[in-house]
């Protein structure tokens, strides 16, 4: 009897998904490895098939590695504040303090709101807010808006991009902290274990698996940063905080050399996938169960 | 029986010692709100002068801001196209990411596997290194840019892997299969008892995904922007763009623009606050 309906089985629960899938996601990924290979410039009609051409360019064009370095900075300051701010926090969230439900949900709150918005309210606090203390105060730190000075901009945006990841982090590491087994905490001060002996033994290697999705997480959305990069500094000043997604859009959209860019996006995704790939493994390695 | 009591003051100590930094770190977090709501309400003259409080107004307060940006943004249109958008788009995924899900748990032939293998491998895949051609195929290809139903069809094309996947994980640990044999035996056809007995069965996971995916779509801004362009079908993130590029140096009205698009966020988040939270963490774990 089953049989008979597969066909139908097939058409009516698969198939619909199965399109949306294929024509958007696969049909096109295939698609790019091609056009990386064509000089295709996103009008006309013949596409050029010019073989690795395009990958020479990649080579050739400095300010994609400058992007890419800058990229990497920026991922590396990230991941690292998220995680050691989102840890604590969530330490401190869950030690059973009045209004913690308050405290969590009101730090998640800017994960709500999308990096466009998230992007102008910070551009007027660095270059309103903070300027009307610097004039105030004298502080030369705040004198000039940080958004015109390339470190400082570059700062910026990692503050923001920090502000906005720790957030949703700390509900992460929240629930792993509430898993941990009240049994083997109170074993470990039985024991005799001073509260750092228990952080370092008992707390950090059962929390691991927390911390593998917490560093992919912020790992794959930091290398990727866009809508933050375009709506605090937009590159400025003078293209010395355009990341390596931001390069990517501008090659193929403003510069109009599609394959080029293809070829600079289809090597970005490599990178992150072998850096993800790299840091799933050595993280799930360490996890341990109670 | 003394130890304990020196614990126990030290343990006070050092709590109200953490919920005092815990506060002020708090209130530096919504600082930056703080301001946008604080100055939405003040001209440009009084903002430039001091943006931290309401005192010492030359112009004194008022809702004339937000008229401004209601009606130049054009929020009413861009907030229902959003909503067309968000909608439909987390319908469709929900719908077919289930039946898909489900055909692959019950049918273990070549093209499940093949399809969910694909699938989980494609979630390594950013945005990014798909957009060119997608812009390629679907603006030059097919001319179909600019058209709303566009949209929704890629924001449920790209959703789909990671919905199939949660569906997946769920159908195959809490649906049993003795309930869909009985169906059968009672007379269901394949279709009534997937709507019938297993659709009802997935509410959890579908509200997790509805949740998750709903965000999403509500706050993309790169995709939505390659693909729509006419002014009429912007989206909220889209409009305000374009609308902080024409009026940047009114800071008054920008403000008031802003905190318009937080709002109806905010005030989901204030009703639906538990559901988000343990879907977002749900959807994160997973």
């Amino acid at each position: 009897m089953r049989n008979k309906n597969r066909g139908k089985d097939f058409c009516m629960f698969a198939l619909p998904g199965m399109f949306c899938f294929f024509a958007v996601v696969m049909i096109p990924f295939i698609y790019g490895v091609y056009l990386t290979l064509t000089d295709w410039n996103g009008v006309a009609k013949v596409k050029n098939f010019i073989g690795f051409k395009n990958f020479a360019g990649v080579l050739r064009d400095g300010q994609f590695w400058t992007s890419l370095g800058l990229t990497f900075k920026y991922v590396i300051l990230v991941v690292l504040l998220v995680n050691v701010i989102a840890f604590l926090l969530a330490y401190l969230l869950t030690r059973g303090m009045k209004g913690q439900n308050f405290f969590r949900a009101g730090f998640f709150t800017p994960n709500l709101i999308g990096g466009i918005v998230l992007g102008y309210i910070w551009q007027f606090v660095f270059s309103r807010v903070f300027v009307n203390v610097g004039e105030a105060t004298g502080w030369n730190l705040f004198g000039v808006s940080w958004l015109s000075d390339p470190t400082k901009a570059f700062l910026a945006l990692v503050m923001v991009s920090v502000w906005q990841l720790s957030g949703y982090m700390i509900l992460i590491y929240v629930a792993g902290f509430m898993g941990l087994s009240e049994d083997v905490m109170e074993a470990a001060s039985i024991d005799g274990a001073s509260g750092w002996r228990k952080m370092r033994s008992i707390v950090m290697p059962l929390m691991m698996s927390s911390v593998t999705i917490c560093l992919f997480l912020t790992l794959s959305r930091a290398f990727m940063v866009y809508d933050v990069n375009l709506s605090l500094t937009a590159g400025a000043p003078y293209g010395t905080t355009e990341m390596a997604a931001m390069h990517v859009y501008e090659k193929a959209f403003t510069s109009r050399q599609f394959g080029l860019g293809q070829a600079e996006a289809l090597i970005l995704f490599l990178i992150v996938a072998c850096i993800s790939g790299i840091q799933v493994y050595l993280t799930k390695k360490k996890e341990v169960e109670a | 029986m003394k130890q304990t009591a020196i614990g126990g003051n030290k343990r006070k100590a050092a709590n109200i010692l953490a919920t005092a930094g815990l506060i002020i770190i708090f209130l530096a977090y919504m600082f930056p709100f703080l301001m946008v709501v604080i100055n939405s309400l003040k001209q440009k003259r009084d903002i430039i002068k001091s943006p931290f409080s309401w005192l010492y107004t030359i112009k004194g307060l008022s809702f004339d801001n937000f008229v401004k940006a209601f009606t130049q943004m054009d929020f009413m249109n861009a907030f229902k196209n959003s909503l067309i958008v968000t909608v439909s788009a987390t319908l469709l995924v929900t719908l077919f990411a289930a039946m898909l899900a489900y055909y692959i748990v019950r049918h273990n032939n070549r093209i499940s596997k093949i399809t969910f293998a694909l699938m989980v491998a494609s979630m390594i895949i950013p945005f990014q290194a798909i957009m060119i051609p997608l812009v390629s195929i679907y603006g030059g290809t097919l001319n179909m840019l600019n058209h709303r139903i566009t949209l929704i069809f890629m924001h449920t094309g790209f959703s789909m892997a990671m919905s199939v996947f949660m569906f997946h994980g769920f159908i195959k640990g809490s649906v049993p299969i003795a309930l869909e044999e009985a169906a059968y035996i009672d007379g269901c056809t394949r279709g009534q008892t997937f709507f019938k007995i297993v659709f009802p069965l997935l509410k959890p996971i579908i509200s997790t995904m509805v949740i998750l995916n709903a965000l999403a779509f509500w706050n993309d801004f790169l995709l939505p922007s390659l693909v729509l362009t006419d002014k009429k079908l912007l989206t909220l993130p889209l409009s305000t763009y374009s609308f902080y590029g024409t009026y940047s140096a009114d800071y008054g009205t920008i403000m008031a623009g802003l905190l318009l698009c937080v709002i109806p966020i905010l005030i989901l988040y204030i009703i639906l606050q538990k559901q988000i939270i343990s879907g977002v963490v749900a959807g994160a774990v997973k």
